[in-house]
């Protein structure tokens, strides 16, 4: 590429301007807010990590991760996700804190960008994990703080699918025994490939039945009769208690008044491989990718050297305030326009109504050439000029 | 609910049979439609509002999510790699994807040249065939290259092979066969489940009752 021009950032980097940056402070905190009377506790991880510990952990592919060297000529990433930075931490700087350990985080990650534009490379997310906790108790509440932080924050229309890696990986190798078919189709289903799917389960040497049933996993998607629907297609021993883990946790959702928004959907697949049981995405109305999403992951963790279940999520920010939409914002913005002999007045009103919350500039008339130009940025403008007392002009 | 779904339709080749598909399905599309200039067109009646892309772009629109759904042809699928559902085969537009060549041609070579208006698909092909080639990305006409030595071979759709057969080149290999696919934005698959389900199953009889009077 040709040197840059002075205006230009790397691919996919962007800028956050004042208007922008209140609205997701505003919201993000609304978010965090939540999350901590959840008894949440928010840490921070390192920027950069090693390739070779968080960079392969993470799920994030290879490709995607932005590389540098460090001095001594190690492979550092940027981090790629937050999951993969707090199993590092809980196995080693928290590893004598006992589990179940309940985290979460509020920082941007890095993705690079691998064909155009459209798509920021790096992002805030906002989420929580549940380290140490496989019960369904656990997948509620993780399901249960999403579905209340989307509530919270004022998104009225969405739909929060859940599946389950499991439920397919054992219904696939109850039919198809051998694991190279069964990974076969597994990636026409990563793929999103229904039709190499379909055509692919037509050409295997199944009989009627068991065609039949791996068709029929495409249209387990819907409402909780889904779950009627996938025992139809009798699974394994493993794949019933699936299923009933679903139901139960379908059940727990309903206390927490949290189950109106749910849908199942076995045909869910998350792109992040680390997953391992139960997995699950939010969809607002008009927002062509997911606004949230999250999942068990039980293996990660003894990646890190200490094994434990583990549940979380993430709210992608950028997204999140997209499906938000326009706001006002709440709080007004004034200004004081003062001549330097009522300096004194002007500071002592701005006091005033900075203490009571509001965010006031106080500007000396002289520092600006054009006053109309600069008065339309505020909502509300007071003068205090010349040297008559009192009275506003 | 009862939403207005945003489709995206490839103009060109595609684009009349997919329309006949559309409405054998049972949507009423208006007249204007195949003449029309315009870039969007609203459908109330079916509730569907279309967008007339460029084939290449179809799944671009549907990844991004600015359409629900679109029409694509299985090559743009291979080429582009979007992330979107491929739901349904829809049997129109047959064609394949294939690798020609003259015919003698010295395919041998320390660096062989590949013209294609696929780059991606050809260099997939190639590095599976344990070859190593460099792709020069063409837009149009790509069988023009061999005959003047820009590349030696070429990966192209072929449908009747009489493009090939008049400008004096042999397919070499067939690469994949390739229809035009119903496919889907992950987001709305979810969110508009009852009416994308419904446009899918009904598509999916039409082209189903099709294959079974063949």
């Amino acid at each position: 590429m040709s040197k840059p021009f002075v205006f230009e950032k790397p691919a996919g980097m962007r800028d956050t301007l004042p208007a922008f940056y209140q609205k997701n402070e505003d919201i993000k905190n609304t978010i965090k807010k939540e999350m901590e009377s959840w008894g949440y506790q928010f840490i921070q991880t390192p920027t950069l990590e090693y390739h070779d510990t968080v960079g392969e952990a993470s799920a994030i592919l290879d490709q995607q991760l932005f590389k540098l060297l460090d001095m001594e000529g190690n492979t550092l990433v940027l981090r790629p996700d937050m999951t993969a930075p707090i199993a590092r931490v809980v196995s080693s700087s928290m590893k004598n804190v006992a589990y179940p350990l309940r985290l979460a985080y509020s920082s941007p990650v890095f993705r690079a960008q691998q064909r155009e534009g459209g798509r920021p490379a790096e992002f805030e997310q906002v989420g929580i994990e549940l380290i140490g906790e496989g019960t369904s108790s656990a997948e509620a509440e993780a399901l249960a703080l999403m579905t209340d932080v989307i509530k919270k924050s004022g998104i009225n229309a969405f739909t929060i699918a859940v599946g389950h890696i499991g439920f397919v990986q054992e219904l696939l190798a109850d039919i198809l025994g051998n694991d190279n078919r069964a990974s076969e189709l597994l990636r026409y289903l990563n793929e999103k490939n229904y039709v190499g799917y379909t055509s692919h389960v037509k050409e295997l040497p199944l009989s009627s039945i068991d065609t039949q049933r791996l068709l029929k996993l495409l249209d387990l998607r819907g409402g909780i009769d889904v779950l009627n629907k996938a025992s139809a297609l009798a699974p394994n021993a493993k794949g019933q208690q699936v299923l009933e883990e679903l139901i139960n946790v379908y059940e727990l959702l309903k206390e927490y008044d949290a189950a109106q928004n749910i849908v199942f959907d076995f045909t869910l697949f998350s792109h992040m491989s680390y997953y391992t049981g139960i997995v699950f995405e939010g969809y607002a109305a008009g927002i062509g990718a997911p606004i949230a999403s999250g999942g068990r992951y039980d293996d990660l963790l003894s990646r890190f050297d200490r094994k434990a279940p583990a549940i979380g999520f993430a709210i992608r920010m950028d997204y999140f305030i997209e499906a938000l939409g326009s706001k006002n914002d709440s709080i007004k913005k004034q200004c004081i326009l003062f001549t330097p002999e009522r300096r004194k007045e002007a500071l002592q009103w701005a006091r005033a109504k900075r203490s009571e919350g509001g965010h006031v500039v106080m500007q000396d008339l002289s520092g600006v050439k054009n006053v109309d130009e600069f008065s339309k940025r505020f909502d509300e403008i007071h003068y205090l000029i010349g040297s008559q007392q009192g009275e506003d002009l | 609910m009862n939403t207005v779904l945003t489709m995206a339709m490839p103009k060109g080749r595609i684009f009349e049979e997919a329309v006949d598909l559309l409405r054998q399905a049972g949507y009423p599309l208006p007249p204007e439609f195949e003449d029309s200039r315009k870039l969007i067109i609203d459908a109330p009646e079916a509730g569907l509002r279309f967008i007339l892309a460029k084939p290449m772009d179809v799944p671009t629109y549907v990844e991004h999510g600015v359409a629900d759904i679109g029409i694509a042809g299985k090559d743009v699928m291979l080429e582009e790699e979007r992330d979107v559902y491929e739901v349904l085969d829809l049997k129109i537009s047959a064609c394949y994807l294939a690798v020609a060549g003259l015919p003698g041609g010295n395919y041998q070579k320390v660096a062989p040249k590949i013209a294609s208006k696929y780059p991606n698909v050809a260099s997939h092909y190639f590095r599976e065939q344990g070859q190593q080639v460099e792709v020069i990305k063409l837009n149009g006409s790509i069988e023009l290259a061999p005959l003047i030595g820009l590349a030696d071979r070429i990966v192209d759709i072929v449908s009747t092979g009489r493009t090939l057969k008049e400008n004096g080149l042999i397919e070499l290999e067939k690469i994949a066969d390739i229809t035009s696919r119903l496919i889907v934005n992950p987001a709305s698959y979810r969110l508009h489940a009852a009416r994308i389900n419904e446009l899918v199953e009904r598509m999916r009889t039409l082209v189903e009752s099709k294959e079974g009077n063949q």
